[in-house]
């Protein structure tokens, strides 16, 4: 009757069937690309939106408000008795020249509260900022220079519009007084938004006005350059030794059953085991980048060493065996042949790790990474703090200000990780071979 | 001679049929036996190589005559729970003797694999990779002439002069495998072990393998591993014939070819199984 293998149907019965499954075939493959289109739009638009938050927040804190005022350094001030060495530049009182200043600018005001609240307009890092000028050129005292100053945390606020007027006075961080002077000094064009390098070149600060992240980013790139240095070659090392040289038993399979596991460990476990450990029993110096680097080591190994392993593994067989076969020893047949091969693997994994330390806080913690500190760290010894840490503390303090410092730091925090990735995808294509 | 006997050995015996010994042999086995953990891949194999001749080995997948040529170099250590007991006479010294020393072997018995793999770098580090390891050149012209000579010999030179810093993965497989032979005599090996050389090589890359391998044999003892049994027939002077781990048979290939003296050995042959 037919030729078919079912000899109940007819072939031209068979292809019905064919084409009526084909259209539910066609539906489901279409669904399920439909199902992936709607959730990588999904991402990109909760991305997007992360983004657009991040920034619109965080690139106030590159722009500081500054007052421009006519100072006079008064000789009568700094220096009463004609002592110029710098101790006693040092010790001079910088802030009566401010006041000075603003008194000139505001002659009306009269009486002590009305002074200090027009003094409250002008940062308190002012005065300091005066006194650097002096110390560094001493020259200048005796003369009147127009010179911009850091305004204060509100004067800034209400510049960058995150106060509202029409809330009553007693509610206000800036009073109506305030208000007016620093309207009087907008229309003479002597505030201004300038460009913010204290972020990028100061320490942190209580003051908002005067915080920066110098500190945090020489912290993260001190901590994670002692990361790279101790995690990679120690990472590779490892995946070479299990991967090439280890015989195979029962202690090989424990050791790859806890490198594993270990990937999985909190990060903050790191952190504590660091504290008892590092600082502990070696007595190495709380906050440093040193443990600091010790702990983020802990933490990337399980991730290089896996992902080197994963390198080794998919270098074909046939290469080792033609490198064995003409009589190279193993450590020529991994130096020569299988590193070079597996090394774009190794890398990205070490990047992946070295990207996921860049990110962590919590072990960092533990280690009194966290402490508030002002000066930048010059050394791994050093007393330090890194970015995610930063973004932390100013997240968690109250003035309005850090709000968008926290979002400005996240978007350097960004700029790291691309400019790491992006070093990641050169290094890989210049590594990359072909067989 | 008892072994030119015309009668067939009996279809069950596993004793090696034929003459095993040659004079003046370059490899003397003796009762080799390979496990791969608890799998017997070949049982009491022994058999002599002769200098300057092609010996074939040959039989249906899974026989053992692949792992055999790999004891030959000692490649079967590599593989994770393998043990080669028996013996192994390289010249009349046990070659894993606690003496003899395994790249140094290698450097004497050169290898040729199934799948062409030359090393993803240029055509000109491929040969000179050998001879830079086992330090055989003392400088930069000395080298250029190993490598120009071994390509030379490979067959390969006039289609490569011109293009020696080229990836060696760039050549047609063919090529490559030539690029492998030219890599294995850049070192200079009294033994070549091939391994299936040819069988993903068309039929014109197979022929000047082929012609290749009768050239080298004037220098080299050869021994091939081969699922074709027309290439055994053409390139080879001695044929071992395999059977799930055991040797069964060996002699002069002409003499296998037309008249085999075990059962198995004619089934094979004449295409009954296999």
């Amino acid at each position: 009757m037919s030729n078919t293998n079912n000899p109940r149907r007819t072939a031209a019965e068979t292809q019905a069937i064919v084409a009526r499954s084909l259209k539910r075939r066609y539906w489901a493959e279409r669904r399920f690309r439909l199902y992936g289109l709607a959730a990588v739009c999904a991402g990109m638009a909760f991305l997007f939106y992360l983004f657009f938050v991040i920034f619109s927040n965080g690139l106030g804190a590159f722009r500081q408000t500054q007052l421009r005022l006519a100072i006079h350094f008064d000789p009568a001030v700094i220096a009463p008795d004609g002592n110029r060495d710098i101790d006693a530049l040092r010790a001079a009182d910088y802030q009566a020249l401010i006041r000075a200043a603003l008194k000139s600018r505001f002659p009306a005001v009269e009486g002590r509260a009305a002074s200090r609240e027009l003094s409250r307009l002008v940062s308190g890092s002012a005065a300091f900022d005066l006194q650097q000028r002096v110390i560094g050129d001493p020259g200048v005292i005796g003369t009147v220079e127009d010179l911009w100053v850091l305004a204060s945390d509100a004067v800034d606020l209400l510049k960058k519009g995150h106060i509202d007027r029409g809330i009553p006075e007693d509610e206000r961080p800036l009073s109506d007084a305030q208000l007016s002077w620093v309207e009087q000094l907008e229309a003479d064009g002597a505030l201004a938004l300038k460009f913010n390098t204290t972020f990028l070149t100061g320490g942190d600060s209580r003051e908002p006005e005067k915080a920066g992240i110098r500190g945090a980013v020489v912290g993260s790139f001190l901590t994670l350059m002692l990361t790279l240095l101790l995690s990679f070659p120690l990472g590779v090392a490892t995946a070479i030794y299990l991967e090439e040289f280890a015989v195979r038993n029962r202690w090989t399979d424990i050791i790859e059953v806890n490198i594993n596991n270990l990937a999985a460990v909190p990060s903050i476990v790191f952190g504590l085991l660091g504290l008892a450990v590092f600082i502990g029993f070696f007595g190495l110096p709380r906050s440093a980048p040193l443990v600091g680097a010790l702990v983020l080591t802990l933490l990337t190994l399980p991730t290089i060493i896996i992902a080197s392993r994963a390198a080794l593994k998919a270098v074909p067989p046939s290469i080792r065996e033609a490198a064995l076969g003409m009589g190279a020893s193993r450590i020529q047949m991994v130096a020569h042949h299988v590193l070079p091969l597996a090394m774009p693997g190794m890398l990205t994994g070490t990047i992946i790790g070295m990207a996921r330390a860049l990110g962590e806080s919590a072990p960092l913690l533990m280690i009194g990474m966290v402490a508030f500190i002002v000066d930048i760290p010059t050394g791994f010894t050093d007393a330090a703090t890194a970015l995610p840490v930063q973004i932390f503390l100013w997240s968690d303090s109250p003035e309005r200000g850090f709000m968008e410092k926290t979002s400005g730091a996240i978007i350097v925090l960004l700029a790291f990780l691309v400019v790491m990735n992006t070093a990641a995808v050169i290094l890989r294509k210049r590594f990359e071979r072909r067989w | 001679m008892p072994d030119e006997s015309p009668l067939l050995a009996a279809m069950d015996s596993r004793a090696t049929v034929g003459t095993i010994t040659v004079p003046d042999p370059i490899f003397a086995c003796r009762d080799v036996d390979v496990f791969y953990g608890d799998k017997h891949a070949i049982r009491k194999v022994g058999i002599d190589i002769a200098k300057n001749q092609v010996l074939a080995m040959i039989g249906p997948s899974g026989c053992g005559k692949s792992t055999f040529l790999r004891c030959l170099n000692r490649m079967n250590d590599t593989i994770a729970g393998a043990r080669v007991e028996g013996q192994i006479l390289l010249d009349g010294k046990d070659i894993h003797d606690r003496k003899q020393d395994v790249v140094q072997l290698r450097a004497r018995v050169g290898m040729v694999f199934q799948k062409p793999n030359p090393f993803p770098k240029s055509i000109y580090e491929n040969v000179a990779y050998g001879p830079r390891i086992h330090g055989l050149a003392g400088d930069r012209v000395e080298l250029d002439e190993i490598v120009n000579h071994s390509l030379q010999r490979a067959g390969l030179w006039d289609e490569v002069k011109d293009r020696l810093q080229q990836p060696g993965t760039s050549l047609s497989g063919g090529q490559q495998q030539r690029l492998c032979i030219a890599r294995t005599i850049a070192i200079n090996p009294e033994v070549i072990l091939m391994d299936e050389p040819c069988s993903a090589l068309d039929p014109i890359a197979t022929a000047r393998i082929e012609d290749l391998m009768e050239e080298l044999r004037q220098s080299y003892a050869i021994v091939i591993v081969t699922h074709s049994m027309q290439q055994a027939a053409r390139v080879s002077q001695r044929t071992a014939y395999f059977h799930l781990g055991d040797l069964i048979e060996v002699g002069e290939t002409d003499r296998i070819f037309t008249n085999p003296r075990h059962k198995l050995t004619e089934d094979y042959i004449t295409g009954r199984f296999g």
